[in-house]
């Protein structure tokens, strides 16, 4: 099989993503969205170490599913908090710039 | 040179009156004016402590100074506070301390009415102190704080009722006009600076005859416009007929007898620059030419008494002036016609007041007539400087205007014969203006409308200044002129070489005839106008040349349009510039960055996903570009 | 440790005491902030009568190491011109702080925050004229503009925000272009002689003409802005109307001198070469500066308008006498600046009173002061007179020397200049007949005399104007030594009079 493939999947999971987090307006499918690229990037890290014959890229995808446990902890409780007292998970409502 | 201790007492003891009725207020109301009586009394002993001193003295030894304090000294240019008492200063301390005196008693009575009288008497004060200053000063930077000084006085003094506005603005005007003469002389200090490295009057004499031509002439032209700023000469006259708006002893102290002959004094002191740069010095006597026929023309066709008086004023400092012109010969009788001229018309501005007084401050003479009767104390003195004033021998004015005309027509050249001429038909105006006041005011039909309290007689405090200002009147000019005594006096400052003339063209007998002749042609041409009937409003249907000499020739107008209105528009434009141009750039760099950040706020809208959306399109661009450049 | 610095440290020290007062205690807070500057005048005034007269070098110095890495010293020292101009500040700070007692309690902050602000403003002030640091005098010059923001945007009126900001920005905008240059300088320095900022040092520095020209613009620009020199004035008018009487005072008797000061000490000082080659040019600005002020305020409506635009023409002036170079110039510019401090000061505390008292700043809303107000108007009157440089007062000697010095140079600029003097009655006489003369209105006639603070507070500057009109020695013997020394190590040397030649 073409290692390459691995990369073409991963540019896809993570274009999948970034379009889910300019479009989806509910919070809790933009996090997912947000975790699907991070995983997208895991998966890149994982190919080139791969690729490259190092574990480089093996321990820079254990320190990104680090980084994303934290920030589903953070995410989450913001999330909850907005919604709270908002009655709303949508990102547009959270918008208090706007004017 | 010798030294006196008494010199500063002469300017401190008015000076500190001053102070003193200023500072107190109205605490001292009740007996302030006699405080700056006294002062004015003590600094005229003084006076006359000195020149009989100098009298006493040898020829050579007669001037002294005294050394205040060093004034202003950076590298070369050390003033000190220094005053000196020559022969020609001497003049004018007795009579500035002379008369002064005189007024202030003749103030006491006349401002009685008046609940600002003791502020009255401070700045009368606070001029006899300027106006000993400025001639006692020994440089020029000395005398400039005095000819400022007496500025401010005259200043504060025309606008003593300044609560109507029209009086306030003629102050103004005033201070204005002084302001723009200031600058000649400003001017003029810096060019002796920087031609002789010094400005006292010795320093500048020394040298004055090593600098270059061209820079005599600039500084001499600069000291007359200085002169004719002070002395309301053309073309900077136009002030005094205003300055009038001041009461009537300020007009007779300030604006007939010393401080509008300041120029007079400025131009006889600085004998050393002018006899050296003839230009200066024909322009000098061009200037006092037009001013002496100017004064008259206006003079003829004021029915204000005092606005007449004026007039007279400018047009006899024209003659001094105009003598001053003449050379090392002239300035001897410049000062002599401004002695008597100060006895004569303080005189006839005290009996002006006096007529003012007993007609209830009414200035129009067509209201007047026949007061003669009523007031005959003030009609004889009155009448005494009116001769005087005129030219009939043996009084005072005869024998200096007399003197004028002579050496006019025995200068060099044609210019003595047109300048002679001209003083000539100046002295048959003046004798038909000064008529027509004499006629109007105390001659022919009663024309005041209130019958019920006729003119009373001036009190006894005014009338005594009056006859003794009136008695000067009389006999000065003799006593002047008896064995050349003042010429002989004063030859040492003016004229140090002793110059005579060299030529008599004319014998003085002829021109003392004709002269007189001139005199008696005016006073016929006045006679047969105005022993008649006058009219008590003037009428309207004269001549062009009647209309004009009663807008005082045009001269407000001219003002107004060559200097007042476009200053104003100037004003306004600069205004405008100042806003919209220079302000409105600094504006505009605000705003364009304020507008900046106006459109890029656009760009903060609050949706999270805008931002990621920037974000992802950002990284595109930047991985392109990098792609783009590895290419 | 110099008396400089304990000046400053007492400035310090008193304006951290009053940070432990309970706001409420307003009149403690004023007393105290009114002693501790009276206390500083008086040294000031001991520093200037033990000054050396006889020696032109800087005295009184203290010099310590601040960031040794980059060769910045925390040094002071005055010579006869710092001096003076110290002497100046601390004399106006407790005369401001007396005259406006009251000015304090309407701002948006408490009093205890206006008195703290002017306390150390007055250390930025000392410290600014007495730094012989190049790097401290940047620190202070800039230092500067915060307190006084503060003053304008939460102690005045009208549009106080705007007027502040307009403040701040162009002092800011003067002071990075000057920034830019001190490190250009710094620059220069490193590459000849060694990391420093030390100015007397600098001054021997050998650059070459684009540079030095370069260099200089972006001093001058600052200083120019600071003084303010047209075209670079808007700002002052605009804070002058918008800021309280005593920010006001502070800010054109004190902060703009720094500009002037600054064209000495660093423009003429730091660049001789350039500061001949722009001379022209800059008598050229200060001659604008002195017909188009003169001009513009005689049109003014705002009473504080005026008054600031006459201080541009009198900038003019002290620009004028400064690029002379000539003794007489020097001399009178800096004497001028003295003194035109106190006659502005004197201008703007008392049309500071008219406008508390009359609740307008319009010259046309006043009128008849003279009968209602004698004391007032009087003093009024006094200060404007010196404003017009009325020989005699304290304006004249400084107005003539900076006038007959540039004479001897350049004829034709100190004739026009010389216009300035009737232009000069002319700005001062119409609004004294306009609002001291005529007729009294009607909503004039209870206005109040000056009180006794009041009288108290500006009898000094009346008095200060009318003694340094006679007897101006004192201060010319001061300044006169430093004038020489800047005149002769910039290369000139007074024109010697003709004849004798």
């Amino acid at each position: 099989m073409n290692i390459a493939n691995y990369l073409y999947l991963s540019a896809l999971l993570f274009t999948i993503g970034s379009i889910g987090v300019v479009l989806r307006r509910n919070s809790i499918v933009v996090f997912m969205c947000i975790e699907l690229m991070l995983n997208a990037a895991n998966l890149a890290f994982v190919t080139f170490s791969r690729i490259n014959g190092n574990l480089d890229g093996q321990v820079v995808a254990f320190f990104t599913m680090v980084v994303a446990a934290c920030e589903v902890v953070v995410g989450l409780a913001i999330i909850v908090t907005i919604f709270r007292s908002r009655r709303s998970a949508s990102v547009d409502d959270a918008s208090l710039l706007n004017r | 040179m010798n030294t006196s201790n008494n010199l500063l007492y002469l300017i401190l003891i008015p000076l500190l009156s001053s102070a003193i009725l200023l500072l107190l207020g109205r605490k001292i109301d009740r007996y302030g004016h006699l405080i700056g009586t006294l002062a004015s009394a003590c600094s005229f002993v003084i006076a006359v402590v000195e020149f009989f001193a100098m009298k006493s003295r040898d020829v050579t030894q007669r001037a002294v100074t005294q050394k205040l304090f060093e004034w202003i000294s950076v590298g070369d240019f050390k003033v000190d506070a220094t005053l000196l008492l020559d022969q020609l200063s001497i003049c004018f301390v007795l009579l500035i301390t002379g008369v002064g005196t005189l007024i202030h008693i003749y103030s006491i009575a006349y401002m009685s009415h008046d609940r600002d009288r003791r502020r009255f008497f401070a700045y009368l004060n606070l001029f006899i102190a300027a106006m000993l200053l400025l001639v006692l000063g020994d440089s020029y930077l000395n005398l400039y704080v005095g000819w400022e000084g007496v500025g401010l006085a005259s200043y504060l003094l025309i606008g003593f009722w300044n609560q109507k506005p029209e009086y306030a603005t003629a102050a103004k005007k005033a201070f204005v006009a002084n302001r723009i003469g200031d600058f000649g002389l400003s001017i003029a200090v810096m060019l002796m600076f920087a031609n002789f490295g010094t400005v006292t009057f010795s320093g500048v004499a020394n040298h004055a005859e090593s600098a270059s031509r061209s820079a005599l002439t600039a500084i001499g032209l600069m000291l007359l416009l200085a002169a004719c700023g002070k002395s309301a000469q053309f073309p900077l006259q136009s002030w005094l007929g205003d300055a009038m708006a001041g009461p009537t002893p300020v007009s007779a102290l300030i604006h007939a007898a010393t401080m509008v002959t300041a120029g007079v004094y400025l131009i006889a002191r600085s004998n050393f620059i002018f006899d050296v740069a003839p230009t200066a010095q024909m322009m000098v006597m061009i200037i006092g030419a037009i001013t002496l026929l100017f004064g008259a023309i206006v003079g003829m066709a004021k029915d204000d008494i005092k606005k007449a008086l004026a007039a007279s004023t400018m047009s006899q400092i024209g003659y001094m002036i105009l003598a001053t012109g003449l050379g090392p010969v002239g300035y001897a009788f410049a000062i002599m016609h401004l002695l008597t001229h100060g006895f004569f018309k303080a005189g006839m501005f005290l009996g002006a007041g006096s007529v003012m007084h007993g007609m209830h401050d009414e200035v129009n003479m067509r209201k007047y007539g026949g007061i003669g009767k009523f007031m005959p104390l003030t009609f004889v003195t009155f009448g005494l400087g009116y001769l005087a004033i005129i030219g009939v021998p043996p009084f005072a004015g005869f024998y200096s205007k007399d003197k004028i005309i002579e050496t006019a027509l025995n200068h060099e050249g044609s210019a003595g014969l047109i300048f002679g001429s001209l003083a000539l038909i100046g002295a048959a105006i003046t004798a038909f203006y000064m008529s027509r006041v004499m006629l109007m005011t105390f001659f022919g039909n009663e024309r005041w409308t209130n019958r019920a309290d006729e003119p009373h007689e001036a009190p006894f405090l005014m009338a005594a200044p009056m006859v003794v200002l009136a008695l000067g009147s009389i006999c000065t000019g003799f006593l002047f002129t008896r064995g050349e005594s003042l010429v002989n006096w004063l030859r040492p400052v003016v004229n140090p070489a002793g110059e005579q003339h060299l030529v008599e063209h004319y014998s003085a007998t002829s021109i003392s005839i004709a002269a007189i002749t001139a005199v008696l042609i005016g006073v016929a041409f006045a006679a047969i106008k105005y022993l008649k009937q006058v009219p008590n409003i003037a009428p309207d249907n004269v001549s062009v040349f009647t209309k004009f000499a009663r807008k005082d020739l045009l001269q407000d107008e001219f003002n107004n349009a060559v200097l007042v209105k476009p200053g104003q528009s100037l004003v306004k434009t600069l205004l405008n510039f100042d806003y919209i141009v220079i302000d409105g750039l600094v504006r505009l760099v605000g705003a364009l960055s304020l507008d900046a950040g106006q459109t890029l706020r656009k760009l903060q809208t609050g949706y999270v996903r805008s931002y990621a959306l920037l974000m992802i399109l950002g990284v595109t661009a930047l991985i392109f570009t990098i792609w783009l450049v590895t290419l | 440790m110099s008396i400089l610095t304990v000046m400053m440290l007492i400035c310090v020290i008193g304006a951290g005491m009053l940070f432990f007062i309970p706001t409420a205690k307003t009149v403690l807070v004023k007393q105290i902030s009114l002693a501790i500057s009276i206390l500083v005048a008086l040294i000031g005034i001991y520093l200037v009568g033990s000054l050396d007269k006889t020696q032109s070098g800087m005295q009184f110095v203290e010099i310590r190491n601040w960031i040794p890495t980059f060769g910045i010293n925390y040094s002071v020292g005055v010579d006869g011109i710092s001096a003076v101009l110290i002497l100046m500040s601390v004399l106006l700070v407790p005369i401001v702080l007396l005259a406006t007692w009251n000015e304090s309690e309407n701002g948006r902050w408490s009093v205890r925050t206006f008195q703290i602000l002017v306390l150390i403003l007055e250390v930025f002030m000392i410290g600014v004229f007495a730094a012989t640091d190049l790097f401290l005098f940047y620190v202070f010059f800039e230092a500067m503009l915060i307190p006084v923001y503060f003053l304008i945007a939460g102690y005045g009126s009208g549009e106080r925000a705007a007027a502040a900001v307009k403040f701040l920005l162009y002092s800011l905008f003067g002071g990075l272009l000057m920034l830019a240059a001190i490190i250009g300088t710094y620059v220069i320095a490193g590459n000849q002689i060694g990391k420093t900022f030390d100015i007397e040092k600098l001054s021997t520095l050998q650059i070459d003409q684009t540079t030095q020209n370069l260099l200089f613009l972006g001093f001058f620009l600052a200083f120019a802005i600071k003084a303010p020199l047209w075209p670079f004035h808007t700002w002052l008018p605009d804070a002058a109307r918008s800021a309280t009487t005593g920010t006001s005072v502070l800010l054109v008797g004190v902060l703009d001198k720094v500009g002037t000061y600054g064209m000495i000490k660093f423009c003429l000082k730091l660049f001789p070469e350039a500061s001949r080659y722009f001379t022209p040019w800059i008598i050229g600005l200060a001659l604008v500066s002195i017909i188009y002020g003169a001009i513009v305020a005689i049109g003014q409506k705002d009473i504080r308008g005026l008054i600031a635009f006459t201080s541009i023409s009198h900038f003019g002036f002290i620009t004028m006498g400064i690029f002379a170079m000539t003794t007489q110039g020097m001399s009178g510019a800096n004497l001028y600046m003295f003194n035109h401090a106190f006659s502005t000061a004197a201008l703007f505390l008392i049309a500071g009173w008219m406008i508390a008292r009359r609740k307008s700043a319009n010259i046309a809303d006043f009128g008849g002061l003279q009968r209602v107000t004698p004391v007032m108007a009087w003093s009024f009157f006094i200060a404007g007179l010196s404003s017009l440089a009325l020989p005699g007062l304290a304006s004249f000697v400084s107005e003539f020397l900076v006038l007959v010095g540039t004479f001897t140079r350049y004829p034709v600029a100190a004739v026009i200049g010389t216009i300035g003097i009737i232009l000069a009655a002319l700005y001062i006489l119409i609004p004294v007949q306009r609002a001291l003369h005529g007729q009294t209105l009607k909503s004039n006639e209870n206005l109040s005399d000056l009180d006794i603070r009041e009288r108290v507070a500006i009898a000094p500057v009346i008095l200060l104007i009318i003694l340094l009109g006679l007897f101006p020695k004192p201060i010319l013997d001061l300044i006169n030594p430093a004038a020489k020394t800047v005149i002769t190590s910039n290369g000139f040397s007074d024109p010697v009079s003709k004849v004798k030649k």
